[in-house]
């Protein structure tokens, strides 16, 4: 057997091979680009949700944003406050204490509480809803139920519970903001993880107008306003707002709403009662 | 001259690698949603075409042939390709990271880019001289410019028109990319 169709191939092709590769390695020298290598640790400390809540596109988009310091180190809000100190670890700032906050609806008229105009047969979606005369609530302001939010929600943190009324469940959320960005009623808010006391009602009509629509209405008698010990709440449009940083969830004006339009979470007052006891 | 003239026009109009070979379709759908990286694109194939058919002439005539390894050419010319396009995208990534970064893994894919081989190969076929080989490989690339620009333009366009829903994306781009090449069907007769 001629033993050159063997090595004349192996020789011929490996020195094209090396010669190649030798060139290569050369050039790779000459056109060396200098990565920052914070990047990369940057987009390994976040969470690569890809969600888009920061306003960059995707976590990548991000993490170059933050390299360059175009984009603060609290900018994640999926992250939160651990991801925000990885961050600022990393990029040498201190990122200080951020709010967890997360998506919460104000509104409780359910289609018990709250009187329908007219049968809604159409498509299953609050936009197209809110298209035949705002939608087949009587109240304008108040939460359709047909699910954009939840069909948005990246995380699957929203569901409609009876009676159709959007809920969102806290441990899941993120506050990325998509569901504030679709929700055709804008009665989606953000409000601090830790906020137990919250104003669930949306509608900015006067009390009278209120009253026959909706039994679980803000119907802007300013009882809360005058009952709290704080200050915390501030009056606008017919419609009461809690100052959160003020708030110290003390429930007086949960328990003074003549309509029960302030929402309490009483399950973490008792806890944090007998925390005190 | 008239030779070069019967190749350029072949190349670019009549034997267009896209539009009548239907080869390199894959960075002629994946980069031209717009004209600035599809002029891009073209330019870089263009280097890669017009150095990969100077070297494969070269390593044709002077290395598988007085060695008596033809059978070897797909092999070879792949190396010399893959080569290339690693050289180029070092190029690129130094001098420009925003085309860098819009040509994503088209980029890497050139290497894979069967017009690239598939002109090496013609080449050999047409058995071209080294300088013939050089200008196919232009012209060929040329028309693979000329086609990508020309469809990244029409696609920009139709961004911004009502396309029914079913027809969004991708079908309208591929009902735009055979309108094409029926129209450069138009230069059959011409060589």
């Amino acid at each position: 057997m001629n033993l050159n169709v063997v090595v004349l191939p192996m020789l011929s092709l490996g020195g094209l091979g090396l010669l190649f590769g030798a060139g290569l390695a050369y050039a790779s020298k000459k056109f060396e680009v200098t990565v920052d290598e914070r990047m990369a640790a940057v987009r390994d400390a976040l969470p690569g949700a890809n969600c888009g809540g920061c306003g960059f596109p995707g976590c990548d988009g991000f993490a170059r944003a933050v390299v360059e310091g175009r984009a603060p180190v609290t900018g994640c809000p999926v992250g939160g406050s651990e991801c925000a100190s990885a961050l600022g670890s990393i990029m040498g700032i201190d990122a200080g204490d951020t709010v967890k906050k997360v998506a919460k609806v104000i509104c409780n008229g359910d289609t018990a509480r709250c009187k329908e105009k007219f049968e809604y047969e159409g498509i299953e979606d609050c936009v197209a809803a809110n298209m035949v005369a705002g939608g087949s609530k009587s109240c304008q302001y108040g939460c359709l139920g047909l699910g954009t939010c939840v069909r948005a929600c990246p995380f699957d943190a929203i569901e409609i519970v009876e009676g159709r009324l959007a809920r969102i469940i806290p441990e899941k959320c993120t506050a990325c903001g998509k569901c504030v960005e679709v929700c055709p009623k804008a009665v989606i808010d953000m409000v601090p993880y830790h906020q137990d006391v919250v104003i669930a009602c949306n509608n900015k009509e006067p009390g009278k107008v209120v009253r026959n629509k909706c039994s679980v209405g803000c119907i802007a008698c300013k009882i809360c306003v005058k009952a709290c010990p704080y200050e915390a709440i501030d009056f606008k449009d017919n419609l009461a707002f809690i100052n959160y940083e003020k708030c110290t969830n003390c429930f007086v004006c949960v328990e003074k709403c003549p309509t029960k339009a302030i929402e309490g979470n009483f399950e973490r007052r008792n806890i944090e009662k007998k925390d005190v006891i | 001259m008239s030779t070069i003239f019967f190749i350029l026009v072949s190349s670019i109009l009549v034997n267009n690698f896209v539009l009548s070979r239907f080869l390199g379709i894959c960075p002629f759908l994946g980069v031209s949603r717009q004209v600035e990286t599809a002029t891009g694109m073209g330019m870089a194939v263009t280097f890669v075409m017009a150095m990969a058919a100077f070297m494969t002439k070269l390593i044709y005539s002077y290395i598988l042939i007085p060695l008596e390894l033809q059978y070897l050419q797909t092999i070879a010319f792949i190396l010399v390709i893959a080569a290339l396009v690693q050289l180029v995208e070092m190029i690129i990534q130094k001098t420009s990271p925003t085309l860098y970064q819009s040509l994503g893994v088209y980029l890497p894919l050139i290497t894979t880019n069967c017009a690239v081989l598939g002109l090496t190969i013609l080449n050999i076929n047409a058995e071209y001289n080294l300088i013939l080989s050089v200008i196919n490989g232009v012209a060929a690339a040329v028309g693979f410019s000329l086609a990508i620009i020309l469809f990244a333009a029409i696609r920009e366009r139709i961004e911004l028109f009502n396309v029914p829903e079913v027809f969004k994306g991708f079908p309208i781009a591929l009902i735009t990319a055979s309108l094409m090449s029926l129209a450069f069907l138009g230069f059959a007769g011409l060589v």
